[in-house]
């Protein structure tokens, strides 16, 4: 048994649209714009490819928190990808708040192909954000949890 | 279970510099699956492909796994590295540590433990990769254009020109457009007919170009590289290809008091006409709805006048069906009615006009001969009000447009400039919200007409426009830079009325599955990088159409869009990316939740048959995606309630692996 205390570190999952997040994310990184490692980033081709099931998914396997990003209103490489998105999302995160996931724990953002500060600095309030909600017990399941 | 490599890049002190490269592939070693784990100092170089290569062919690998820089860097390139040594190009998956790690966390192991993680989700999507082919769809090489203003003219000369066939279909019995109407063209001041003529003379008489004109399009089936488009052309009563244009039956033809719509109803033409003296094509046309013959079947001189014998009361709409490999839409504008604005007494006195209305007035060929003279009376005008922006920028009112229709101001400059210049007896007044004149030489333009011509430029809102006992007009206005109330007796008002798109153009996106803004103007595929392509593959725009704009402009965009056109009416057949949607036809329910939000229209119903358990058969609606005009978006992934739809590339089991993976 472990008893000293371990630093809490969330997992976050991180989905970026390919078109302009992604490359946001890319361009914070060639700037060398610093971001906690929890975060970790699954392509999609558009925000709107983000189906609420992978957010559960996400929670279900012990994420502490999820955040989509998309291209800013009007700049979906697809037109009209983000707006699905938001409206998903939207109804995906007062339904999980309603469960009992806090709010916190997700998010939905915009970030341009020149946002690199922005996706960094997105992804520092984020992390912080979760750290302090502590860890997702919720919906979490053990029987998925790596011993 | 596929065989695997790993490949983890150092890319010289990029990665390695805070990725601990040997721990990486040593870690992603035992993974399932992976039958070969490596590093090397820089993957992309020509050593480390051959590396790559040599693995594949070695290790008989079905899949593998580049740990390095941002895909969107090297991602083609791994993958004709892969087909190069026979594998699948699209079995190739990148683990982005450079961007999204090293160059991310400065400490050692954070850097090396995420590294280890990502690679890892990109093993397990690996794993979930199908070989995919990209599919190849021909191209009809013949364009069609839809409208036949100077957008659409100079769209289809330009495509001609690069040796491709191209019909313009135009709604009216000519050519020309709005351009056709208008007097003199700023910042020039040539005149317009001068310009446009020529233009539509070598459309007319071009090889590859074939107008329809008096004809619409009635229905689009198809995708880019192979539409197939069914065209009406509309009776016209009169043999186009027998008419010689020789005007004979226009002059001899009883019923004259029909409103002219070229001079815009201020002036009458005969119920058989020739719009204007240079139509094209030069052919005569029945109005249905005045013709003596066709309404009480009594008259008939047109018949016994024409020598060649053109004249058919008998003929019906016919319909042509003809493929295109690309469209071009070119439905320009029209200025927008007037009747919500009381106020300008547009429709009390026949004194205020619309700017349009005021080109007529001014022009040669007009209904005036191009004397400036009042509509009322005949009479000299001596003190005109120009009024800015009427039903442009009108935010939050029920009525008008809420954005800027651009032209105006530049138009109204000239109009004033020109009365001035050819009337120095006259007091020429403008009100205005803003002058809004960017552009070469516009500027100039305008300070010329109110420094060299003496136009009263006055920043207010006119408030009234009062018709008044002895025929003149009483203009009541704020001058907002005076703070002063003004009153203006005016012989004429002239309205620059805002514009908008064509009616038939909400109809015709319908039909072309192009998207349209909430003010019915046509989409870009991109506002900045792609403005002559709609999103929907294949579907160019053209002109006025995608949003208000003078003529130079407008001329650019068709030219752009002719380019476009061109690129892809060169090429044989069109590659598809092959991570496109798919339904799988058992699941579907045929609910049409992805065909509505579908940006493309790639989504079509098919009935099909199916084989039931109990051996009976059983038709069913199902979805079927078109590979040629899906881009890949996955909006239709996320409607499917049944789970039919799922996209080549970035499956949903994919993208849940790399969820677990991740998570674990
Ligand atoms: C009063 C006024 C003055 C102007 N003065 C100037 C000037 O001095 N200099 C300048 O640069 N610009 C000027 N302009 C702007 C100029 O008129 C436009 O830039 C230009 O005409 C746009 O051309 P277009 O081909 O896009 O549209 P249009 O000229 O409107 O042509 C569209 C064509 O498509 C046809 N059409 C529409 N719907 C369909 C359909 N469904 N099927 C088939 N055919 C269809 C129409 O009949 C028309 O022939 C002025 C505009 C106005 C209103
Ligand atoms: S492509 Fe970025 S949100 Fe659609």
């Amino acid at each position: 048994m472990q008893v000293e205390k371990k630093e809490f570190k969330p997992t976050i999952v991180a989905f970026c649209c390919n078109w302009c997040s992604y490359a946001g994310a890319d361009l914070s990184g060639t700037n060398r714009l610093n971001y906690p490692a929890n975060v970790k980033i699954i392509r999609v081709p558009c925000s709107c490819r983000v189906n609420p099931m992978f957010v559960l998914r996400a929670f279900q396997r012990g994420a502490d928190g999820v955040i989509i990003c998309g291209c800013h209103p009007g700049d979906c490489h697809y037109t009209t990808g983000n707006y699905y998105a938001r409206r998903r999302m939207t109804l995906l995160f007062s339904m999980l708040d309603f469960l009992g996931i806090e709010r916190d724990r997700t998010r939905l953002e915009w970030v341009s192909a020149a946002e690199g500060a922005k996706f960094a600095k997105t992804m520092n309030e984020f992390v912080e954000a979760v750290t302090k909600l502590g860890e997702n017990k919720r919906l979490e399941d053990l029987r998925c949890k790596k011993q | 279970m596929q065989r695997i490599g790993v490949f983890v890049c150092w890319c010289g002190s990029n990665i390695a510099g805070t990725v601990d490269v040997h721990k990486v592939a040593e870690a992603l070693k035992s993974e399932p699956g992976v039958v070969i784990a490596t590093q090397y100092q820089y993957m992309c170089s020509e050593a480390g492909q051959t590396l790559i290569k040599d693995a594949i062919r070695d290790h008989k690998l079905t899949g593998i796994v580049v740990c390095s820089c941002s895909p969107r860097m090297h991602e083609a390139t791994f993958r004709k590295t892969a087909a190069a040594a026979g594998l699948n190009p699209y079995m190739v998956e990148i683990a982005n540590i450079r961007e999204q790690c090293s160059w991310i966390h400065k400490d050692m192991e954070v850097g090396t433990e995420k590294a280890i993680i990502l690679g890892r989700a990109a093993i397990a999507k690996v794993h979930l990769n199908a070989p995919l082919v990209a599919g190849e769809s021909p191209v009809v090489k013949r364009a069609l254009v839809i409208g036949g203003g100077i957008a659409g003219i100079q769209t289809a000369l330009d495509i001609a020109d690069a040796g491709f066939p191209v019909d313009i279909v135009e709604t009216k019995p000519t050519i020309g457009g709005k351009m056709a109407q208008i007097d003199k063209t700023f910042p020039t001041l040539d005149c317009a007919a001068c310009i446009l003529t020529p233009k539509m003379v070598d459309a007319a008489q071009h090889d590859k170009i074939n107008i329809y004109a008096y004809s619409e399009v009635a229905e689009v089936k198809g995708f880019v590289g192979n539409f197939s488009v069914k065209i009406k052309q509309k009776a016209r009563m009169v043999d186009p290809v027998k008419c010689t244009g020789c005007g004979l039956c226009v002059e001899k033809c009883p019923m004259k008091k029909v409103p002219n719509e070229f001079n815009l109803g201020m002036d009458k033409r005969s119920a058989i006409y020739i719009p204007f003296a240079q139509a094209v094509p030069k052919v005569a046309t029945i109005d249905p709805t005045a013709c003596l013959k066709m309404k009480t079947g009594k008259c008939g001189l047109c018949a016994t006048v024409c020598e060649a014998g053109a004249i058919d009361y008998t003929q019906q709409d016919s319909f042509i069906e003809e493929k295109y490999g690309a469209i071009v839409v070119a439905t320009g504008y029209n200025p927008i009615n007037l009747d919500q604005f009381d106020e300008f007494a547009y429709n009390q006195s026949p004194d205020v006009v619309t700017s349009l209305e005021f080109e007529r007035l001014t022009n040669a060929a007009g209904p005036t001969a191009g004397t400036l003279l009042r509509p009322s009376d005949g009479k000299h005008p001596h003190t005109l009000v120009f009024v800015q922006c009427v039903g442009s920028r009108c935010d939050g009112a029920e009525k008008g447009k809420s954005y800027c229709s651009k032209i105006c101001c530049m138009y109204t400059a000239k109009h004033a400039m020109l009365c001035r210049e050819k009337y120095p007896d006259t007091e020429v007044y403008v009100f205005y919200i803003d002058v809004r004149t960017p552009g070469k030489n516009f500027d100039e333009f305008y300070r010329r007409a109110v420094e060299e011509y003496g136009v009263k430029y006055i920043k207010g809102m006119v408030g009234k426009v009062a018709p008044q006992a002895d025929g003149s007009l009483l203009v009541q206005a704020s001058d907002l830079i005076e703070g002063e109330q003004l009153k203006i007796k005016a012989d004429m008002v002239v309205l620059a009325a805002a514009i908008e798109p064509d009616q038939s153009a909400r109809p015709l996106a319908t039909m072309l599955t192009a998207s349209m803004d909430t003010n019915d103007f046509f989409t870009e595929a991109h506002p900045k990088l792609r403005p002559v392509e709609s999103p929907t593959a294949g579907v160019f725009l053209s002109g006025c159409c995608q949003g208000p704009k003078d003529i130079p402009e407008t001329v650019s965009q068709a030219s752009g869009a002719a380019a476009k056109v061109i690129g892809l009416l060169v090429k044989d057949s069109l590659t598809c990316n092959p991570c496109v949607a798919h339904s799988d036809e058992l699941m579907c329910n045929g609910c049409s939740a992805c065909e509505k939000v579908c940006p493309y229209g790639a989504i079509t119903y098919q009935d099909k048959e199916f084989r039931m358990p109990d051996r009976t058969t059983a038709i069913r609606r199902v979805a079927s995606v078109n590979p040629a005009v899906c881009q890949g978006c996955g909006a239709c992934t996320v409607a499917c309630p049944s789970g039919a739809m799922d996209l080549n590339g970035f499956s949903n089991s994919q993208i849940m692996a790399e969820v677990d993976a991740i998570c674990k």
